[in-house]
């Protein structure tokens, strides 16, 4: 596959080395494997929905039930764990799955637009949540493995003895982000290559770009339209599902009330990824780098505030981050201009 | 007339990057005359526009407008100091009544800064009264056809107090009949001293309603004349640039008769129905040959075309394929049935703006290029490569988005499209719409070709040059009946005229 950089992509990349520097050099331990695996396991779930957004907005579609499937998905979950990890798992999933398939079907069979079939999708999906958790939390079991999905280390039984020594050195350090890597992040990070191989490499993928540039001109070439947009909703549900599941293998509880602006959160980072709103045009990875440039600044916000200098409360987090949105969406618009066609 | 030129354009350069997009070009426009503006795709026609009315800026050259020197910085601008655009894409609000259409930027409000709608109702109905248009001004503009949305524009642009009005093929999206009035409009126009420049690709156009023409190539102009001292030969000679005999040689399209009898049947349409606008059309197309369906704007061509598709749902009759019912219900199924449809619509139904060229000839081949669900890109590249090369798609490489194309080489890959799908059938809708006169005959070349190959072609066309000298046999349709059918030796422009404005069913 001949990769080429399209000018609106590498501005987030650039954007987000610079916040990495700027970390790493201000403050201690930025750039310590405990921040860089906590930075990775607790933005995993932010990551599989900007996955799922990332395929539908290539469409010229938006999913806004994200957030509340995820916390639906994370009390179906919750009640499951108790039977096992793949019971906990699958049943999340498969909320989020009914969820989209849910989306899809008002999109395609009952034309309804997505901005709204998935509104209403995203109001019942946050009712169902509430109601199946009666409205408030729900313990996951720490007797079953389910909790390793959020707080374990897939490779952690694996690692050798010396990694942790005091003399391991930089080949200990390097060792030891991989054996520590969070098993949410692994998830994260297979789902990012499957979804950059389905989008580059397999038919559904160019097809999806192809209804997201000209649906009805998709049409009558005889792509398959509507099963095409169907599954970008199957998708998104799926992956805010299994974000949902993270969720609560991660903080130990299925949680109605969470999630609330996490479609906002995944839009931004589509669109600082590059991701044309209007569809069409798009790239897995670099969506990817824009959820870690908008979680990094919270990350940023908790250090500056260790620093003890300042205080500089929490919601600061979202001013500079539509500051930060602003920023490279102006940058993106100038670099693609200036890109040779 | 020996007045002074109202418009006077000198010397003008422009250059985008680095290709010359206008070099020396010059224009002059006298006051009440309609000019008509000619050229190839890529000659500088729509370049010398946009510098005129403000989209860009001219590198080097003078322009006069009233004796005065003019430097417009943008449409809107040029609009309020006399010069105003007709785009080809009508560009109102078709959800907004012609009322607000006509007055959007320059309300009458009263002293509180509330809209007086009595005033402007009033106005704007006088107005258009003025050319002859007579509408509930009230009605969302979208409820009127393209002709009348069109004179909406004229008239809001002269309601500008426009001295110059420029009409960038404006008729392309118009009947015969909504041509006409567009005419008397121009004529109007004339009448009240407002001078136009006329861009059409349409060459009696210009010979109905234009006086002089200015001839572009190469972001020059060639020549200037009145249009009495030029025939349509010359015209065309002069915008290839190439030698009279070759082009007298060539007659008025690039088809040949057809090389070997038809064989069999492949499509037959009989009695078909779709929405209001087909109640009866009855078709077929053989093997090796070239069907016309013509008809006026609006007599259900396309419609029936995108039936026989399966693009949108017949409401009666058979459509049979090699002799065997068929139900489509979704293009999908009669690709696989081995048809192919060319929508007179390339940008919102035939290209995928910002895919590259391979992208927009092999995506509905995918499926069948991939390996273990994988796309194949060696094969896909082979198979691209080859069209290219074989029927001469002018592109800078494959991976060159189709957008940067000219429309003519955009067709091209459309019709590569389908062909590296081996269809039995191919659907021509307006195949040379919009097309430069070079690629207009390649294209008329190539589908030639393909029907000698054994293709059964049926092809939609407005021009009637095009379907006389091109079908080897033509059916008419009028009101979304079938009126008549004409072999190729009946069928002349006469003839097929008289069967589109006063056929009836036999």
């Amino acid at each position: 596959m001949k990769h080429r950089w399209s000018g609106a992509g590498i501005g987030v990349v650039i954007a987000l080395a610079l916040l990495i520097a700027f970390g790493g050099i201000r403050y201690d331990g930025f750039l310590g494997s405990y921040n860089i695996l906590t930075v990775l396991r607790y933005n995993s779930m932010f990551a599989l929905v900007g996955l799922g957004m990332c395929f539908v907005i290539m469409t010229g579609g938006i999913d806004l039930s994200v957030g509340s499937v995820a916390a639906m998905a994370s009390v179906v979950s919750a009640y499951l764990s108790p039977y096992g990890l793949l019971p906990g798992l699958l049943g999340g999933v498969g909320a989020g799955l009914v969820a989209g398939t849910l989306s899809g079907l008002i999109i395609t069979k009952l034309k309804i637009l997505p901005f709204i079939a998935t509104l209403a999708v995203m109001l019942a999906a946050s009712g169902t949540g509430l109601l199946l958790a009666n409205n408030q939390s729900v313990a996951v079991s720490y007797d079953s493995a389910f909790t390793t999905l959020g707080q374990g280390n897939l490779l952690a039984a694996f690692k050798p003895e010396w990694i942790d020594g005091d003399n391991a050195g930089w080949m200990g350090t390097a060792l030891g982000l991989f054996f520590n890597f969070p098993t949410p992040a692994w998830i994260a990070l297979v789902a990012y290559i499957v979804g950059s191989v389905v989008l580059n490499a397999r038919p559904f993928g160019r097809h999806v770009l192809a209804v997201g540039g000209g649906e009805e001109a998709s049409r009558l070439m005889g792509l398959p339209t509507d099963r095409t947009v169907f599954a970008v909703y199957l998708i998104s549900g799926g992956l805010a599902g299994l974000a949902g599941v993270i969720l609560a293998a991660q903080f130990g509880a299925g949680q109605p009330i969470e999630g609330i602006g996490w479609e906002l959160f995944a839009i931004a980072s589509v669109v600082v990824g590059g991701t044309l709103l209007t569809g069409g045009k798009g790239s897995v990875f670099t969506t990817l780098a824009g959820v870690l440039l908008l979680g990094l600044i919270f990350t940023i916000l908790n250090f500056e505030n260790g620093m003890g200098w300042i205080s500089l409360s929490a919601y600061w987090q979202s001013v500079v981050r539509g500051a930060f949105l602003l920023v490279v969406v102006i940058l993106q618009s100038r670099l693609a201009r200036t890109a040779p066609a | 007339m020996a007045n002074e030129p109202l418009l006077s354009m000198h010397g003008i350069d422009k250059r985008f990057g680095l290709a010359p997009a206008l070099v020396g070009a010059h224009l002059d426009v006298l006051p009440g005359e309609v000019m008509a503006l000619i050229g190839q795709n890529g000659a500088g026609k729509s370049t010398m526009i946009k510098v005129l009315n403000g989209f860009v800026k001219h590198d080097a050259g003078t322009i006069q407008f009233e004796g005065k020197p003019w430097a417009a910085a943008s449409p809107e601008v040029a609009q309020r100091a006399g010069i105003s655009t007709i785009f080809q894409e009508i560009n109102l609000i078709p959800f907004r009544s012609v009322v607000e259409n006509i007055y959007l930027g320059r309300e009458i409000r009263n002293r509180a800064g509330f809209l007086r709608w009595r005033q402007m109702t009033i106005a704007a109905k006088t107005l258009l009264d003025e050319f002859g248009i007579a509408i509930d001004v009230e009605a969302p503009l979208g409820h009127y056809s393209t002709a009348i949305q069109q004179m909406v524009a004229i008239a809001r642009a002269v309601s500008f107090n426009a001295r110059l009005v420029i009409m960038d093929e404006s008729t392309s999206s118009l009947d015969d009949h909504e041509v006409q009035v567009l005419f008397a409009t121009i004529r109007r126009l004339k009448q009240q001293g407002v001078a136009v420049i006329f861009v059409s690709h349409k060459l009696d156009e210009l010979y109905a309603v234009c006086d002089r023409v200015t001839v572009m190539r190469d972001g020059r102009t060639v020549a200037v004349a009145s249009m009495a001292e030029m025939n349509k030969l010359q015209l065309v000679a002069t915008m290839l640039g190439r030698d009279l005999a070759e082009v007298r040689k060539q007659g008025a399209t690039a088809f040949s008769a057809s090389a070997r009898p038809p064989g069999a049947e492949v499509l037959a349409v009989e009695n078909l129905a779709v929405g209001r606008r087909v109640t009866n059309a009855s078709l077929n197309v053989r093997r090796g040959e070239i069907v016309g369906l013509a008809g006026l704007l609006g007599s259900g061509r396309t419609e029936t075309a995108r039936a026989i598709f399966g693009a949108d749902a017949r409401g009666g009759g058979e459509i049979r394929l090699n002799g065997k019912p068929v139900t489509f219900t979704e293009p999908h199924d009669a690709i696989a049935s081995g048809i192919g449809f060319c929508s007179e619509d390339r940008k919102q139904e035939g290209i995928i703006p910002g895919m590259s060229v391979r992208e927009n000839m092999t995506l509905a081949l995918l499926p069948a290029l991939s390996r273990s669900g994988l796309v194949d890109e060696a094969r896909q590249r082979k198979i691209v490569e080859r069209f290219i090369a074989d029927i001469g798609i002018k592109c800078s490489s494959p991976d060159q988005p189709i957008r940067e194309l000219s429309g003519g080489n955009q067709q091209k890959v459309l019709l590569a499209r389908w062909l590296c799908m081996n269809p039995e059938l191919l659907i021509f809708d307006e195949p040379t719409r919009g097309i430069d006169v070079g690629a207009k005959a390649e294209i008329q070349k190539l589908i030639r070709r393909l029907a000698d190959d054994g293709l059964g072609v049926l092809m939609i066309s407005s021009e009637l040059e095009e379907i006389v000298e091109g079908a080897d046999r033509t059916f008419v349709l009028r009101d979304g009946r079938t009126v008549s059918t004409f072999d190729r030796a009946e069928a002349s422009e006469a003839t097929l005229m008289d069967a589109m404005a006063h056929g009836t069913a036999a």
